[in-house]
């Protein structure tokens, strides 16, 4: 059994989760996940890691109440048990002095950005950060956004914190005015990403996203996270997470990711 | 008792041969016929782990029962049934007496995967006296066992009972562990382990790279069978993992998997049509599955390709086009080459669409360790007598060494392996190849001449 540590709400639908996985811990790497299952009837939802501490033995999850799963997982206090987490899965991020490195996070990627950010400081690349959210108070996690980052930038839909748009659209402000970057990684909602891709296309920047299928096993048994990469079907479990942004078939992403929408909305109800 | 008496018991026991784990077959046969029934499944025990499991799922038809010499006048003894009925019976009775363990080594083996290969494994090396800790990906044992054969063919209390059976005789289980993505088996063997053992399985599926396959409603077999399996999706809202709502489901292919998918839907309330390229004499799958399958009224489509699977705009199944074949000249497998009849394209209504045409080798253990010498086909090569691999104390056996085989040949596998293990774990070295098989035969031919 896996012990929940910490239970900290972030934002409105949103947990930060801490839970005792010392195995995941040791090994996990930037760009990497795991699957977890809050007891034996759950699903096996993979949840990008957001941190981990070796010497403690415990990996961080930020998690959106979406669904019957997350919100069993959300429901948990410091000192509760998780039936099941599997992990460190999918492969780790190449790292590299790329020299500029634009990171782009929304959604649960707020989360999911600080070890990429972490990783691509420590390889000794100039790290610009863009965080967006819906409004005021919906940010988190600043002070480890500035522990990596050179610049951080913060947006919101509706302009109430930091600049008022999405980061995808600083950025492009950014690169209008010339400023130099030599890679973008995106995390968040499949919106977000492709936009972000379509964004640097034409500036030719190499722009790296986490795509987040459903997935039943992991390990590449099932096939369930298929995706189109390059005309090319992957497995975002172990070919992935992260893929080339620029030959993602964004769409079928998306329509895959809905697949049990209708049967998930009645359970919910 | 009446069935088992029919056993002749030959001397030269073909049946005994006949069985990828040589099972002592006469005996257990005249153990059941003097009603000692405990005693008939623990002799069976003593070569194989697994009785329960493979009384229900071996291809007995072309082992054991395939060379018993009752055949040439009348039927073979039912020697599977009887296996199942001995197992059975040891274990609803409660007696299930464990095997006397050899002196401790001191020697520590790390199994990867907890299905047939491996458990077989874990039970021989336990026994022979050494620590045995197998790692496990999912979050319960059994591998294909648990997730892939249906309940209705294989009862997951039959698993956990066998594997109950190992626990107490020590081996440790590690469950949601991914060797390669947690330890690495190089990792494994500078640490706590002495020799590996790799049966991680054939846990990558295959598709046929037609288009539509990406649609919402096709799945892999593993897929659907482990939603419906390991998940327990039938039971949603109980289980939480959402089940597969169709109102018709076509399988693609002719195996165990496909009957077993074709069947799993007709229990999930749906019309279930298979749909394979060749004729039936050629499909892969055991008679009996085969003839269950017809039984239930599952629709059989033969000498049928899926040429594109049909969507809407949702990019959800509505259907499959397929062309009719007709079977040409044999090929390198000697069975005859299906090949398309031009013109004869039709289509077939369905919201899901299951492909169970096979499975290629996981490529996360070779991806994470260097020297392991693979096949082109992506499998691990192995020394047969020994089923080492191109690095010491590496083994490995079942799927990632056979592509995709039986549960009983991965554990005839399983066997060899840890008979190798033993030996190299006690002196350091593989035991030696056995010797040719002497040809007497000559001898005889030349008395007749």
């Amino acid at each position: 059994m896996f012990r929940v540590l910490g239970n900290r709400k972030v934002t409105p639908n949103a947990h930060e989760m801490i839970v005792e996985a010392p195995e995941v811990a040791r090994k996990a790497q930037a760009g990497q996940f795991a699957l977890l299952m809050v007891n034996e009837h759950s699903e096996r939802i993979p949840y990008t890691l957001s941190d981990w501490d070796k010497e403690a033995g415990s990996v961080t999850f930020i998690v959106l109440e979406v669904g019957k799963s997350t919100s069993d997982f959300v429901r948990l206090q410091p000192g509760d048990e998780v039936a099941h987490v599997t992990g460190p899965l999918g492969m780790p991020l190449e790292v590299d002095n790329f020299g500029t490195v634009a990171l782009i996070g929304g959604c649960y990627g707020l989360g999911g950005v600080v070890p990429v950010g972490r990783t691509m400081k420590a390889a000794g690349n100039r790290v610009i950060t863009f965080v967006e959210a819906r409004m005021e108070g919906m940010h988190y996690y600043l002070d480890k956004y500035e522990s990596f980052s050179d610049e951080v930038v913060q947006t919101t839909t509706d302009g109430s914190n930091g600049i008022k748009g999405h980061g995808v659209d600083i950025l492009e402000a950014r690169l209008k005015e010339g400023v130099q970057v030599d890679r973008v990684f995106a995390v968040g909602c499949p919106f977000m990403m492709m936009i972000t891709a379509q964004l640097t296309q034409p500036y030719e920047i190499k722009t790296f996203a986490a795509l987040n299928p459903i997935m039943l096993d992991g390990t590449g048994m099932c096939g369930a996270c298929r995706c189109t990469v390059g005309e090319e079907t992957k497995f975002a479990c172990v070919d992935g997470p992260f893929f080339d942004a620029h030959l993602v078939d964004w769409h079928e992403l998306r329509d895959r990711r809905a697949a049990y929408i209708r049967i998930e909305r009645d359970v919910c109800k | 008792m009446i069935e088992a008496a029919r056993c002749l018991a030959c001397k030269k026991p073909k049946c005994v041969a006949g069985c990828p784990v040589n099972i002592d077959i006469p005996s257990f046969l005249h153990l059941i016929e003097e009603g000692k029934f405990v005693e008939a499944a623990q002799k069976i025990k003593e070569t194989n782990p697994l009785p329960a499991v493979c009384g229900r799922v071996c291809p007995q038809e072309e082992q054991c029962e395939k060379v018993c010499v009752l055949t040439i006048k009348h039927e073979s003894v039912a020697i599977g049934r009887l296996e199942r009925f001995a197992a059975d019976y040891e274990r609803n009775a409660g007696k299930i007496k464990l095997p006397e363990i050899a002196e401790k080594t001191g020697k520590n083996v790390a199994i990867v995967g907890a299905g047939p290969a491996g458990l077989c494994v874990a039970g021989d090396l336990i026994i022979a006296g050494h620590e045995v800790t197998v790692f496990e990906a999912l979050q319960k044992p059994g591998g294909v066992l648990m997730y892939g054969i249906p309940d209705f063919r294989l009862p997951e209390e039959i698993i956990n009972a066998e594997v109950q059976t190992l626990s107490d005789l020590g081996v440790n289980f590690r469950y949601d562990y991914v060797v390669g993505r947690n330890d690495t088996i190089p990792e494994m063997l500078a640490g706590d382990f002495d020799a590996v053992f790799i049966g991680s399985g054939a846990g990558l599926p295959s598709f046929q790279g037609i288009p539509g396959e990406n649609l919402i409603g096709v799945f892999s077999a593993n897929e659907y069978l482990t939603r419906a399996n390991l998940m327990k999706a039938y039971r949603f809202p109980e289980y939480d993992t959402p089940p597969i709502e169709a109102g018709h489901v076509t399988t693609i292919g002719g195996g165990n998997v496909a009957m077993d998918s074709a069947r799993t839907a007709l229990r999930l309330g749906s019309r279930s049509t298979i749909v394979y390229r060749r004729a039936r004499e050629q499909m892969p799958a055991r008679d009996e599955e085969i003839h269950h399958a017809e039984e239930e009224g599952i629709k059989f489509n033969l000498l049928t390709n899926p040429t594109k699977i049909l969507g809407n705009s949702r990019r959800e199944v509505i259907g499959m086009e397929c062309i009719r074949m007709e079977l040409g000249e044999p090929d390198d497998s000697g069975r005859r080459r299906p090949v398309p009849i031009e013109g004869s394209e039709f289509e077939i209504e369905c919201d899901a669409v299951v492909v169970a045409i096979g499975n290629k080798p996981n490529p996360l253990i070779p991806q994470t360790m260097e020297g392991l010498e693979l096949t082109r086909w992506g499998t691990v090569v192995t020394e047969e007598h020994t089923m080492q691999t191109s690095v010491e104390g590496v083994y490995a056996g079942g799927d990632i060494v056979s592509g995709a085989a039986t549960v009983i040949s991965a554990m005839g596998q399983g066997k060899v392996a840890a008979r190798a293990m033993d030996h190299y774990l006690r002196t350091g070295k593989n035991p030696d190849p056995p010797p040719p098989p002497p040809p007497p035969k000559e001898k005889s031919k030349k008395k007749k001449e």
